[in-house]
């Protein structure tokens, strides 16, 4: 009897610490870094408030290297963390190696598909938040062009281009779209100096709204709209109050919502493998009005868009996803 | 006709705001080079130039100040580097390198513990940044056509640091060929058992040397945080050290031809901006990477002995002793 309880106790000892295993989440921040004021930055606040609101700290991994991809996430799942939240489309290769090694660990991607049992993929349909600003960029520009520069030369990119294209010329049919990639290496997400003579050189071609999808590189992109009196439009996260007065508006991806969710779905044991599709009808991409921008945005303006963000939730007005085809219409 | 001009002078105004850095690194790698010292370091130096500018513009709100951090931390390095390969007479190259590895991983770690932004520094608006200068009479001479364009937009309308950038070289020039300091560190770089047995220091000259060679990579440096773009970003010197000092080589160590060198690359990035997804007569599509490369490619074209001939100075990378 004596020894049964014994062993009762221990049992429940056992099951009682099994359950309070701590939740030990850790992300994998890509090139750019997390302080990109843009699309890091916006994963960065989204778990940085799952730390405020639980107190559950987070692992955490800046790559600057394209090779330490696959190395940080294998570190992270073997110190067993749980979930493993890896940012950006680059990551996918490494992540699914790595989950394939770990079934029992929860993945989590943002911007990219990997089809295993124990990975999320949350990804954004960019084309229809780029259609919206394109269409404000359009309104706003006095000399009917206007440009986007991109970071690095993938589809993703250029899936915010052919939508922003798409908006423009929906908006205003002749309006000219000028477009240009920062690079074709990974370091494209963070060369400001590039970015700024890439947003120049659209203002000499006559374009006096510029919207950049480029990471890190885009906070050149808006300093140099700024030194020139011109329009930029932020990307990922609510970039207006950068530069306010010039800052038009920012097609917003709710990726800090997205990670909180990831991170939060573990914890509440709600977390489901399988692909998520965020665009404009679920909240996942959104242009940013504020303090900062409101009188740069006409009434008629933003009537506009509302009428087309209302459309395209509807299904009437199709916006072109570049990545179905590789083909842009617009462009 | 007048669009193909306006074309052309805004992508030769390109071509000067991203000439600027690589002029002042290829004349401050001349000095080093031709008193016999390799310097690889150049970015390294540049690289530090431009977190110390954004850093010091970000603190004081002068952009002066910064550019003055600027050529401090510049120099620091630089005599670190003829610390390591005049007096101890280690390999250039290696102490190049890890001048540039020092500086890649240092600005990022004191960015980070400073300002808490990953690395990066705060931006900087008003006094802290060089802001373009309108030179006079340019707006009076703007509606005549070409030459009014040629003189409000190339000429008019850089800030200070490009015209410094501009002047350095005639000041290079003077000082390398026309003054006895210039006589004597030329001489180093060739024959250093000649200026040592006329009784000159040779550590003195080449110390000298390494010395411009950071004052101009400091104005470099800050040139890129403070006056083309309004932070420091990590890395954001992105290989332009490295292009200086191709420019440098395809100029054959001279300050008039390395400019055109210089001239010449920041044409073909400016172009390769504005040509890129634009389909040109006859040629079809450029790809831009082609045209990203062509400066390495010219340099390798010139070394292997194709476009005349690049004379290396003779001492270079020979660290020197007295003869024993």
């Amino acid at each position: 009897m004596k020894r049964q309880l014994l062993m009762l106790t221990a049992a429940v000892a056992f099951a009682s610490s099994a359950a309070a295993v701590e939740l030990k989440p850790a992300v994998v921040f890509d090139m750019g870094g997390k302080f990109d004021k843009s699309f890091n930055q916006g994963v960065y606040e989204g778990v940085e408030r799952f730390k405020k609101e639980t107190g559950i700290t987070y692992r955490e991994f800046e790559v600057t290297n394209p090779s330490q991809r696959e190395q940080a996430i294998r570190k992270m799942a073997q110190r067993e963390a749980n979930p493993v939240l890896a940012i950006g489309f680059a990551q996918a290769t490494a992540l699914e190696k790595v989950a394939k090694d770990f079934p029992g660990t929860k993945f989590s991607i943002i911007d990219a598909v990997v089809s295993l049992p124990n990975v999320q993929s949350i990804v954004f349909k960019e084309h229809e938040g780029s259609f919206l600003v394109g269409m404000l960029a359009a309104m706003k520009s006095q000399t009917k062009a206007v440009g986007f520069v991109g970071g690095m030369d993938i589809p993703l990119i250029r899936r915010f281009n052919c939508g922003y294209a798409q908006g423009a010329k929906y908006a205003v049919s002749d309006v000219n779209v000028i477009s240009n990639m920062t690079g074709s290496t990974p370091s494209a997400w963070n060369d400001p100096v590039k970015g700024g003579e890439l947003a120049r050189s659209q203002f000499d071609r006559g374009a006096d709204v510029v919207f950049a999808a480029a990471g890190g590189t885009g906070v050149g992109v808006y300093q140099a709209a700024k030194d020139a009196g011109k329009y930029a439009i932020g990307v990922d996260s609510n970039q207006n109050h950068m530069h306010p007065g010039t800052m038009l508006t920012s097609m917003t991806k709710q990726v800090g919502v997205a990670s909180y969710n990831a991170f939060k779905g573990v914890k509440e044991g709600t977390w489901q493998a399988g692909v998520s599709v965020l665009g404009l009808a679920e909240g996942g991409v959104s242009w940013a009005y504020d303090e900062h921008n409101k009188d740069l945005i006409t009434a008629e303006m933003k009537a506009a868009v509302e009428k087309a963000q209302a459309d395209i939730i509807s299904g009437k007005i199709v916006v072109h996803d570049y990545m179905s085809n590789n083909e842009c219409p617009s462009l | 006709m007048s669009d193909f001009i306006l074309i052309a002078i805004s992508t030769l105004d390109a071509t000067i705001r991203v000439s600027t850095p690589l002029i002042l690194c290829a004349m401050a790698g001349l000095f080093s080079e031709r008193s016999g010292i390799v310097d690889i370091g150049l970015e390294g130096k540049m690289l530090a130039g431009a977190f110390a500018a954004a850093a010091i513009a970000a603190v004081t709100g002068s952009a002066w100040l910064g550019l003055g951090a600027a050529i401090g931390v510049s120099i620091c390095m630089a005599l670190l580097h003829g610390f390591a390969c005049i007096t101890h007479k280690g390999n250039q190259v290696v102490s190049g390198l890890a001048i540039n590895i020092l500086a890649s991983g240092l600005t990022v770690t004191l960015g980070i513990a400073w300002f808490h932004q990953g690395g990066q520094t705060p931006l900087l608006s008003g006094d802290a940044r060089f802001f373009s200068i309108d030179l006079p009479g340019a707006l009076a001479v703007a509606d005549v056509p070409v030459l009014g364009a040629i003189y409000t937009q190339l000429i008019s309308g850089h800030n200070a640091l490009v015209y410094i950038a501009f002047m350095t070289v005639p000041v290079t020039w003077w000082l390398v060929y026309q003054t006895r300091f210039g006589l004597r560190l030329r001489a180093v770089g060739e024959n250093p058992q000649a200026v040592d047995t006329a009784g000159i220091s040779v550590f003195w000259l080449r110390y000298r040397a390494v010395i411009c060679a950071g004052l101009l990579c400091g104005i470099a440096g800050a040139y890129l945080s403070i006056a083309q773009n309004a932070s420091f970003i990590r890395e954001m010197s992105a290989g332009k050290g490295y292009i200086a000092l191709a420019a440098l080589i395809f100029g054959k160590w001279r300050p008039k031809t390395a400019l055109l060198a210089c001239l010449l690359f920041g044409f073909l990035e400016a172009l390769t901006v504005r040509l890129e997804g634009v389909a040109l007569p006859l040629i079809g599509e450029v790809p831009a990477q082609l045209m990203q490369a062509t400066p390495y490619i010219l340099t390798v074209v010139l070394l292997a002995g194709f476009i005349g001939k690049a004379i290396a100075p003779k001492a270079i990378g020979i660290p020197y002793s007295k003869e024993r």
